[in-house]
């Protein structure tokens, strides 16, 4: 299967900031990739390249199969964008906007209001259709946005920051209206900050910085990148910590650290399951009582940090600090 | 993966592709989103018809009764008309604003991510904003005539001189789309929008050009404002003679249209340009 998105060598200089320094990226038809990486990382300068927003200096860009620097009409009958802030219309009603984001894409005027139809019921928007959407919540506005962006139909969906700013609740709903577009068929670009959304969301993740690609890979995989499972265990004494630092170095890949302040001791393993399976044992043939013991995979950020030597959050703050 | 994509791959999709949005239906759908903005909106609607009502009060009633028109007509027939010509640019204003903001809130940047002739929203746009100032015009026109305002021609010239407004209407709109397009935001347009402050007042609208200090006057006399203002006041009125101007009314008219075609063009152009351009 030919990808859905192929760039090479992709490179777009603002003045003298490389916002897309060579990037390189593949992403496979029939699933959510995302593309994860600190403010300022790129992600939007890649959007609103495969949008056709912007012409990039150098390098090549297909949509499935499309140049997109030579055809970029022809991209735009194929890909549905929803920005960062939500562009749906105050002062029109949720089908209106819709109808009207369908005609624009080319829709007749009976399948274009068949299509709003379709797309409020899914997004479960049907009740508040014709209401203004001014009167609509920040959450309802998000997925309506997402409702303009596919109610073309488009191949190719590209979603940029699709839930920042939202509650925890409204998050989820966007997530599950993002993964039931998928099962349908859509490709799915999205850009986040957020770890977690790339590791609910995507098959691929694509993490980025500074205008390159600095890994890629399912998140299973780039969890591996990052380093081994951790065993982590607190005892039920302060004074056991010895007797269980004594017992995770029998497993451990590394030397286990103990966390005073915690009362925790944690070690890297190579098979988790195993070594936490005799970790168990061990301990209780000691006869050592714990409060907690677990395996933890380790997270994206982890893996961001291996990769960078900083934390998403951190470079969000050194971006956020200089605007 | 590996597979060469060079050559344009055949969509397989359950529903083929759509050649995109027509010119025509671009228009007037992007036309409609502008103009509901503005009735769905009560604040704008009032804001508008207030501020015109009040502005006209004042200068019928306040300033009017010190100001010699240097023609026949009475100072409530000079000023209405100018007063209508000048209302295209303070309506015209609100269009500056809502470029700006449809730039910075990611609308245009939908509406350039769809397969739809970009020229159309900007045709769009400044019909929409045409249909909201000839509004302008009918509110301000009817306390025009509540305070006592009164055509002094037939019918058919007095129409001829809404027409002339309307068209200077679209001819202004383009250049208030283009500030909208290139302030950055809805309150840097605003501020640029004030460039109207002199178009609107160092002109015809208020006072007789000939009471302005000597080197003001080739301004006020020649700039476009003025001309749409002699045209549409002297077919209201019944003549240039009676409104105390040279040439005749049909060298105001022509001369007026050259300017909207002219503004029209350049600005037009300058729009689609700055619209259509992939940074």
């Amino acid at each position: 299967m030919s990808p859905i998105i192929e760039a090479r060598g992709l490179t777009k200089t603002f003045g003298d900031v490389r916002a897309l320094d060579n990037l390189n990226l593949t992403a496979d038809s029939g699933c959510v990739t995302a593309l994860l990486g600190p403010n300022g990382a790129g992600k939007t300068t890649f959007i609103n390249a495969v949008a056709t927003l912007l012409s990039p200096s150098s390098g090549e860009l297909f949509v499935d199969g499309i140049d997109v620097i030579k055809h970029p009409k022809r991209v735009r009958q194929i890909i549905g964008l929803a920005g960062q802030s939500a562009s749906v219309e105050p002062a029109m009603t949720g089908r209106e906007n819709l109808n009207m984001v369908a005609r624009l894409f080319g829709l007749d005027r009976s399948s274009a209001q068949s299509a709003a139809v379709a797309v409020l019921d899914r997004l479960g928007l049907s009740e508040a259709g014709d209401r203004l959407v001014r009167t609509y919540s920040g959450g309802m506005r998000r997925r309506l946005d997402l409702g303009a962006s596919l109610v073309g139909s488009p191949r190719l969906l590209l979603l940029d920051e699709p839930t920042t700013g939202l509650d925890p609740r409204s998050r989820m709903d966007l997530w599950d209206a993002i993964r039931s577009l998928v099962a349908d068929g859509t490709n799915v670009l999205l850009t986040t900050q957020y770890l977690e959304e790339a590791d609910q969301l995507a098959r691929d993740v694509v993490i980025v910085d500074h205008g390159r690609v600095i890994a890629s890979g399912t998140p299973d995989e780039l969890k591996g990148q990052a380093g081994r499972d951790v065993i982590e265990v607190r005892p039920h004494h302060a004074f056991a910590l010895a007797a269980v630092h004594e017992v995770l170095a029998t497993v451990a890949a590394e030397p286990p650290r103990t966390d005073i302040d915690m009362q925790r001791v944690s070690a890297p393993v190579d098979s988790g399951a195993e070594g936490l399976a005799s970790v168990v044992r061990l301990l209780d043939e000691r006869g050592v009582s714990v409060d907690d013991i677990g395996l933890r995979r380790p997270t994206l950020d982890e893996v961001f940090l291996v990769l960078t030597g900083q934390t998403i959050e951190s470079g969000d703050a050194t971006s956020a600090a200089k605007a | 993966m590996t597979t060469t994509i060079d050559a344009p791959v055949l969509l397989t999709t359950p529903r083929p592709p759509v050649a995109g949005s027509t010119f025509v239906t671009t228009t007037l759908t992007t036309a409609k989103r502008t103009v509901l903005q503005f009735f769905r909106t009560p604040q704008l609607l009032m804001m508008g018809t207030v501020q015109g009502a009040l502005f006209l009060f004042m200068f019928r009633f306040v300033f009017g009764g010190a100001i010699k028109t240097g023609g026949a007509v009475t100072y409530v027939d000079f000023l209405v008309p100018g007063f209508l010509v000048t209302t295209v640019l303070w309506t015209g204003m609100s269009a500056a604003s809502g470029v700006a903001e449809d730039s910075n809130t990611g609308v245009y940047d939908r509406l350039r991510s769809l397969p739809l002739p970009r020229s159309a929203v900007m045709l769009g746009r400044s019909l929409a904003d045409t249909a909201l100032v000839s509004w302008g015009l009918l509110v301000t026109g009817v306390f025009g005539l509540l305070f006592g305002f009164r055509p002094h021609a037939s019918a058919g010239a007095v129409l001829l001189a809404v027409a002339v407004m309307v068209v200077s209407g679209f001819a202004m709109t383009w250049v208030f789309v283009f500030l909208g397009l290139v302030s950055g935001s809805a309150q840097a347009a605003q501020g640029m929008s004030m460039l109207v402050i002199p178009f609107s007042f160092v002109s015809s609208a208020n006072v007789p050009i000939k009471s302005m200090p000597g080197w003001m006057q080739p301004f006020a006399a020649n700039q476009p404002i003025s001309v749409m203002i002699n045209a549409t006041r002297s077919l209201m009125q019944g003549g240039t003679k009676r409104i105390g101007i040279e040439h005749t009314t049909t060298y105001w008219v022509v001369l007026t249209l050259i300017w909207c075609v002219g503004i029209s063009v350049v600005f037009g152009y300058l729009c689609v340009a700055r619209f259509s351009r992939t940074k």
